[in-house]
């Protein structure tokens, strides 16, 4: 028999220790899977691997998909460090797309264009995410529910411009119009896409480490999200703390969506998120809402994504074979985040 | 006596490297009444968690009528016969008290037998007189009869021994009485009881017995607690004498803290009425009454967490009736929480992060937005040292500390301002003698230094000690207010219950 007993402390390492553990456990689950397709476990993992860092190129493209997840893995770090349960990242980082296409698609220089891109891109995932919070802090409604159903309000917008106004009038497919050339992000690598986006998203991680850790904002979102009752004591306006973390989980969104337009599709279509916001809640949960691990961990699911494809045309395993390992990732990190709280004990064997 | 009904041998439990319990020996006779004492911290919410089978103990065995058990969940408690009734009641609030009582125990069928429970239920009800009514349901009920259906559920379930951590922290001295008359018939009928508490006049008048606990270990029994006096038990408790605390005179200054017609609306809890009061620098106001008699709305109007509906306020003379809890704290008043751990500390913060949280926007802490680590820090090391807070550091997290270490950590973080006002509710609940006994010269030396203090608290003896004027709150009025040199516990209970002008 065994048993689960509270822990009084929980050591340091864990926090290094449970991730790894997660993605372990989600490797050898999904092993099984792999076997059943057909295809050999190692020589698998071994293909994704090498698609996802075998060479110099594979790793810009892995980062280039991980820039997105970074920046919703942060939106997400964010909002849950207040308890502000912002589903939404995947809504907010349309707005943004939309906003920064349509503010890339007016000429004016480059810079100027980026600039205003990111700025527009920020204030529409802001504006959106404001909407869940505002509910909540008025209306006391559920923030998960409504910061999710809003994805679909987001999308099919989305949709509705794109299949209506924005429609490309030559082709007929539901693309919206190109931005600017000048307003394209500037690539960093020649003959890669890793862009400016990418190194934007890796310089934001740890600023917004340091927003956490060592501004009274961070501080009044980290007592806010552990106990609004002590905050509110203490002469925290908790509504605002929430109505503030909301701008910023949904402006970090948004830049998500800046990102992809500006660097990798320079227009908006209906798939130019493959739920990245969604993965952003894997990405935050993996990395324990540490704004420094969310770079570790949107890389890992980049990877996971870019070696799954190649792994597919390789062996024949299905590339949703991606999508199977990030949710086992969240729910063995959810398991493993018990034994911050508990561990296990063995209970003497029956008499 | 009888052989033992339960019998507790040699139990050891250790948290890493701490023993919470250490070659415990405990037993209960059919029929006794047992006091388990002990400070905070000494293991006795260990011992009876082994008991209850919430630990397993590291050594040791537990007997029942001489039988050696294997407790492992609450749920084998229960079938050996233990039943408990903890501080926080376990009680579902919208079901009604013989769906509460039913709960988990319907008949095999899957069916509810509700013939067969309320037959149960006026049995119990009826041989010790704890009466209640079976449709009510449980939010309509005083936190006392909650007790009471505790109490019910527990025999309802069989329980031949009942365990009851500090039941009366949460009483009126009449419910006392009623609650003491229950367990004495229950024991007269051969339940077994153990009687966890620290206020020892309590224990002398109930208990046959006592198991004292130090450091996790039996620091003595006493064999004859009626004949025992409170200073010879607190002294086994605390290991060394215990002198209270001596109020000198003081000359009160001006008005601090004034509130004039204040009115709350029913939002939670007992509303306001018209509650006029006013304290002078240098003198310490009680507020007695039963719990949930509108104390919690009081704490929250002068603190600046509820905004009353009529009435003013005023903190030095400034009228502070709309001011949110920043504001109040810049005047000058410092304010400690009934609720230490949800309302007072962030439990899964480092303890520094809750010793500046009501300051953090202040240039002692912050500026232009970016905190001062070390400043923070150094702040809480310094009260840390001063109020002897045990505890690992200031990274330590808050929710680690205990009770006694809480309520320190508390007192430091308002006390390092120099109040002008203090509004404290509940200062010692559940702390220990000796933390008690610090909290209170605390007290003391505030006044001594001019500040106007507002206790709130249900310990009549501690108010009286410590308070210069008494009012009580009765349904959210103030049913009156003496003088602590003229107010007896008796008159206090009358005023308490309601009957004005007749104290």
């Amino acid at each position: 028999m065994f048993r689960l007993e509270a822990r009084t402390s929980t050591p340091a390492w864990f926090n290094l220790a449970l991730p790894i553990i997660a993605i372990g456990a989600t490797l050898v689950i999904c092993s099984g899977l792999i076997a059943l397709a057909g295809a050999g476990v190692l020589e698998a993992y071994g293909v994704m691997l090498s698609a996802s860092f075998g060479d110099s190129y594979a790793i810009t493209e892995t980062l280039v998909r991980a820039a997105p997840m970074i920046f919703t893995g942060l939106a997400v770090a964010v909002a849950f460090r207040a308890k502000f349960w912002n589903i939404g990242a995947e809504g907010q980082l349309l707005a943004g797309a939309v906003a920064s296409c349509f503010v890339g698609a007016i000429p004016m220089p480059g810079a100027l264009a980026i600039l205003l891109m990111a700025l527009a891109g920020a204030a529409a995932g802001a504006a959106v995410a404001l909407v869940p919070a505002t509910l909540r802090v008025k209306f006391k409604v559920d923030d998960v529910v409504s910061s999710l159903l809003l994805n679909s309000v987001i999308y099919y917008a989305l949709m509705a411009l794109i299949e209506g106004p924005w429609k490309d009038s030559f082709s007929g497919y539901p693309i919206s119009p190109p931005i600017e050339d000048s307003a394209n992000f500037p690539v960093l690598l020649e003959g890669t896409r890793l862009h400016l986006g990418v190194i934007a998203a890796l310089i934001t991680a740890p600023l917004i480490g340091f927003l956490i850790v060592r501004t009274t904002l961070g501080f009044r979102i980290r007592v806010t999200g552990e106990s609004p009752e002590a905050a509110r004591y203490g002469g925290i306006n908790v509504e605002r703390v929430l109505l503030s973390t909301a701008l910023l989980s949904g402006a970090l969104a948004g830049l998500a969506g800046v990102g992809e337009v500006g660097g990798v599709h320079f227009q908006v279509m209906s798939d130019i998120s493959p739920g990245y916001g969604y993965s952003g809640i894997v990405v935050a949960m993996l990395a324990r809402l540490n704004p420094l691990g969310v770079v570790p961990a949107a890389i890992f699911l980049a990877a996971v994504m870019t070696g799954a494809e190649a792994m597919s045309r390789a062996t024949g395993v299905p590339a949703f074979l991606s999508d199977v390992i990030q949710g086992t990732a969240l729910l063995a990190m959810l398991v493993a985040l018990l034994f911050t709280a508990y561990r296990i004990r063995r209970v003497g064997a029956p008499a | 006596m009888s052989a033992p009904l339960i019998e507790m041998r040699g139990i050891t439990k250790s948290f890493g490297a701490v023993k919470a319990n250490e070659a415990v020996d405990l037993s209960v006779a059919p029929g006794e009444i047992l006091g388990l004492l002990g400070e905070n911290g000494a293991g006795k919410t260990t011992l009876m968690n082994v008991l209850f089978g919430a630990y397993a103990p590291d050594a040791g065995e537990i007997l029942i009528q001489g039988e050696p058990v294997r407790i492992t969940s609450s749920a084998d408690a229960l079938a050996a016969g233990i039943g408990m009734v903890h501080q926080h009641f376990h009680l579902a609030p919208r079901l009604t008290v013989l769906e509460n009582l039913l709960i988990g125990i319907s008949g095999k069928s899957g069916r509810i037998d509700r013939t067969g429970g309320l037959a149960r239920l006026s049995d119990i009800s009826r041989q010790h007189g704890l009466t209640l009514d079976p449709d009510l349901p449980v939010s309509a009920l005083s936190v006392g009869e909650q007790q009471r259906l505790e109490i019910v559920k527990a025999l309802f379930r069989g329980a031949k021994l009942l365990i009851l951590d500090e039941p009366t922290a949460v009483l009126a001295p009449s419910e006392v009485d009623g609650l003491f008359s229950a367990l004495r018939s229950m024991a007269a009928q051969g339940l077994g009881i153990i009687f966890i508490s620290h206020k020892l006049n309590e224990v002398r008048a109930l208990t046959h017995r006592c198991t004292v606990l130090r450091h996790g270990r039996v620091a003595g029994r006493v064999d004859d607690p009626a004949n025992t006096t409170s200073s010879e038990m607190a002294q086994l408790m605390c290991g060394h004498e215990i002198v209270p605390p001596a109020r000198g005179p003081s000359t009160p200054g001006a008005e601090v803290l004034t509130l004039d017609g204040i009115s709350t609306s029913r939002h939670a809890g007992t509303p306001l009425r018209d509650i006029s009061l006013s304290v002078r620098a240098g003198a310490i106001l009680g507020i007695a009454g039963v719990s949930g008699n509108g104390q919690r709305a009081l704490a929250e109007v002068i603190s600046g967490t509820r905004v009353p509906d009529a009435g003013e306020m005023t903190i030095a003379g400034k009228a502070v009736t709309r001011f949110s809890p920043r504001e109040v704290q810049a005047l000058g008043l410092g304010r400690i929480p009934e609720d230490r751990m949800t309302t007072g500390l962030v439990t899964n913060l480092p303890l520094a992060d809750s010793m500046v949280l009501p300051r953090i926007g202040t240039a002692a802490f912050s500026s232009k937005g970016l905190l001062k680590p070390d400043a923070i820090r150094a702040f809480a090391e310094e009260q840390i040292k001063a109020y002897d807070i045990r505890c690992p550091g200031p990274m330590t997290r808050a929710g680690a500390l205990s009770g006694g270490n809480l309520q320190k950590a508390l007192l430091a973080r308002e006390l390092a301002f120099d109040p002008k006002v203090l509004i404290v509710s509940q200062p010692t609940r559940g702390l220990d003698i000796g933390a008690a006994r610090f909290i209170h010269e605390k007290f003391l030396d505030m006044r001594a230094k001019g500040c106007g203090i507002v206790v709130i608290g249900e310990d009549l003896e501690e108010l009286l000690v410590l308070c210069d004027r008494i009012a009580v709150m009765y349904e959210g009025r103030i049913a009156g207010t003496l003088d602590s040199a003229d107010a007896t516990i008796a008159r206090l209970g009358l005023l308490m219950t309601g009957a004005e002008g007749r104290a």
